[in-house]
């Protein structure tokens, strides 16, 4: 963690987050994760090992007991909800377990929920989805019905979502957890390229293997976080 | 909806067809009886000049006296003794005065009705269907008709007439004839006088004594106002229940799609915890979902409307009615609908605006 704090996506320092209730949980202890630019990082842990709750934290989606968090050079602690949710849709791009893909809506309009909520014109919203979707090489299956797609290209199709909003990081949540080995495999290979692309991601899984995708792997139990290794030497 | 238009409309439908029936002819109409219920007056019968008295009234365009005789009053085509006794009391005869005939608006098919100068003569007017059964195609030929005997000469036939349309089913004769061959009325008299319009209270209140200025309270005058008024507070009270029916036709609607909103909120839980990560406030939800019920409502109103005036015209076809149906309600149902849609959608949309974005990560 030698980088500077401007290269850093996210900078957690002394995070933790406890759920009241007797007796109290602590589901995160306290501790610090840098995410830089460009990382790939996976987070495994066994289930109610707290990997939720720091998905949740880096997503803006529930705040910290204790500790700040720095997102692109801004301190989220002090803003209010609205200011969360802005930053939320513009610099983080979520990827779903079970995808979560409006069944009814062509694969186009899907990804251009991702900028519904921003005032940005229609015409740029539809260039910035077909080329999310042409990223994620599902250019031939624009009109298609997600009930019409494999798993993998849901998934393919969701990812595109993710990236529409051009966001300064990518936050899975096993996104391979409902995809067959070869399809999982498959979906892997675009995230590692989206991340040779210089795309930050941060993949949460309780499958080893997966882990060993990331150039950067963190473990969590029982709320403690440690990193485990650190493989650098990837193209960027 | 289609409950609200179709019960809105068939009470509309129904009111205006009772209004129809009553209005044009009962504002302008007052009937006057002798008083026969107190024991303590003798029976008095209507003056020789009632019919001038009452005529020379301010608002009155015509008064006519009219009773009818015994039941037991032969009427025959045939001269006696051929006429036979079969034709007993199967057409009833009615002593008329002159001025009955413009008070009850009669049209004449032949002939002519009488007027005073004929009113001491032997002459009658017949309806039309008692003219078929008289064999008499045309008065032309001045056909004679025998009543106990005595013969008349028609004069005219009748082919409709506003008021008292008794005397398009019986053979009219004047009234001094008849009192004459048949002496004093029995059962009594009525009177009939046709005023102009709004005239009809004041003249009902001036007419008994007018016809009888010592004693007024042998006659009585009614205008069928008084019978209107009891009529418009009972259909009052009938809109009032309709109304009502209509209102919790509304609410449960009004709860169905609330429920429905509901339903649906919940169904998409995960939906609303992605549009919340993807950036949308909770107003943005909560918008989204009043929107949709609104939406519904106004679709609810437009198809309410469209089946509520099938029903409307179904049941008029029915009743052989004509349907009648307020503009505004047609108007106005979609709008109603919008409106109940998004009182309906109110809560659930609340609940929507509160799901938070975690949700979409959960199942």
């Amino acid at each position: 963690m030698s980088s500077s704090a401007d290269d850093a996506v996210v900078q957690l320092t002394g995070v933790a987050r406890t759920y009241e209730g007797f007796p109290p949980v602590e589901a995160l202890k306290p501790c610090d994760l840098t995410i830089e630019r460009g990382d790939f990082l996976t987070v495994v842990g066994p289930s109610g090992s707290g990997k939720s709750t720091l998905l949740n934290l880096i997503g803006l989606l529930d705040r910290p007991t204790s500790g700040s968090y720095v997102l692109d050079g801004v301190d989220v602690g002090p803003l209010d909800e609205r200011q969360r949710t802005a930053i939320r849709g513009h610099r983080i791009g979520f990827v779903f377990q079970t995808f979560q893909l409006l069944p009814h809506r062509p694969a186009l309009e899907n990804v251009m929920m991702a900028t519904l909520y921003r005032a940005s014109a229609r015409g740029d919203r539809l260039a910035s989805a077909r080329e999310a979707l042409h990223g994620v090489g599902l250019a031939h299956r624009i009109g298609a019905l997600p009930s019409r797609m494999s798993g993998g290209e849901r998934q393919r199709v969701a990812i595109a979502r993710a990236l529409a909003g051009n966001p300064s990081l990518l936050l899975c949540d096993e996104p391979t957890g409902n995809l067959d080995s070869a399809t999982a495999e498959s979906v892997l290979d675009l995230f590692s390229q989206l991340n040779a692309h210089g795309i930050t991601i941060v993949l949460i899984t309780h499958d080893g293997e997966v882990a060993a995708r990331g150039n950067r792997t963190v473990d969590i139990r029982d709320g403690r976080l440690t990193e485990l290794s650190r493989r650098d030497g990837r193209a960027s | 909806m289609a409950a609200f238009v179709a019960v809105l409309g068939i009470t509309t439908t129904a009111n205006s067809q009772i209004d129809s029936r009553f209005d044009a002819l009962s504002s302008t109409q007052v009937i006057v009886e002798q008083q026969t219920d107190d024991p303590f007056l003798d029976a008095a019968d209507f003056p020789d000049d009632a019919e001038a008295r009452i005529t020379g009234l301010a608002g009155v365009r015509a008064a006519g006296l009219h009773w009818a005789l015994g039941a037991n009053t032969r009427v025959s085509a045939q001269p006696p003794p051929a006429g036979g006794r079969d034709a007993v009391g199967t057409i009833s005869v009615m002593a008329v005065s002159p001025g009955f005939w413009s008070a009850t608006g009669v049209s004449v098919k032949a002939g002519r009705t009488f007027d005073a100068a004929l009113a001491d003569d032997r002459v009658a007017v017949v309806g039309e269907g008692i003219a078929d059964q008289l064999g008499m195609a045309d008065v032309g030929g001045q056909p004679a008709v025998f009543i106990d005997d005595v013969p008349f000469t028609v004069i005219g036939v009748l082919r409709s007439a506003d008021r008292v349309p008794d005397s398009l089913l019986s053979v009219s004769i004047p009234a001094n004839v008849a009192a004459r061959y048949w002496g004093r009325p029995d059962p009594p008299a009525r009177m009939i006088i046709a005023t102009d319009v709004g005239a009809a209270r004041t003249v009902a209140d001036q007419t008994p004594v007018a016809l009888s200025a010592a004693d007024p309270d042998h006659f009585k005058a009614t205008t069928a106002v008084e019978a209107r008024a009891l009529r418009d507070s009972v259909s009052s009270d009938l809109g009032v229940l309709f109304l009502v029916l209509a209102i919790i036709c509304l609410v449960i609607g009004a709860v169905g799609i609330a429920n429905t909103t509901l339903v649906a909120v919940l169904e998409r839980v995960s939906e609303i915890g992605l549009r919340r990560s993807l950036g949308a406030l909770p107003r943005h939800i909560g918008a989204q979902f009043l929107m949709e019920s609104t939406a519904l409502g106004a679709i609810g109103g437009l198809v309410g409307t469209s089946v509520g005036t099938w029903c409307i015209v179904g049941v008029s076809l029915a009743k052989s009615w004509t349907a009648t149906l307020t503009p505004w309600t047609v108007v106005a149902a979609p709008f109603i609908g919008a409106g109940l849609g998004l009182l309906a959608g109110l809560y659930p949309s609340l609940r929507a605006s509160r799901i938070e974005p975690i949700e979409a990560f959960r199942r």
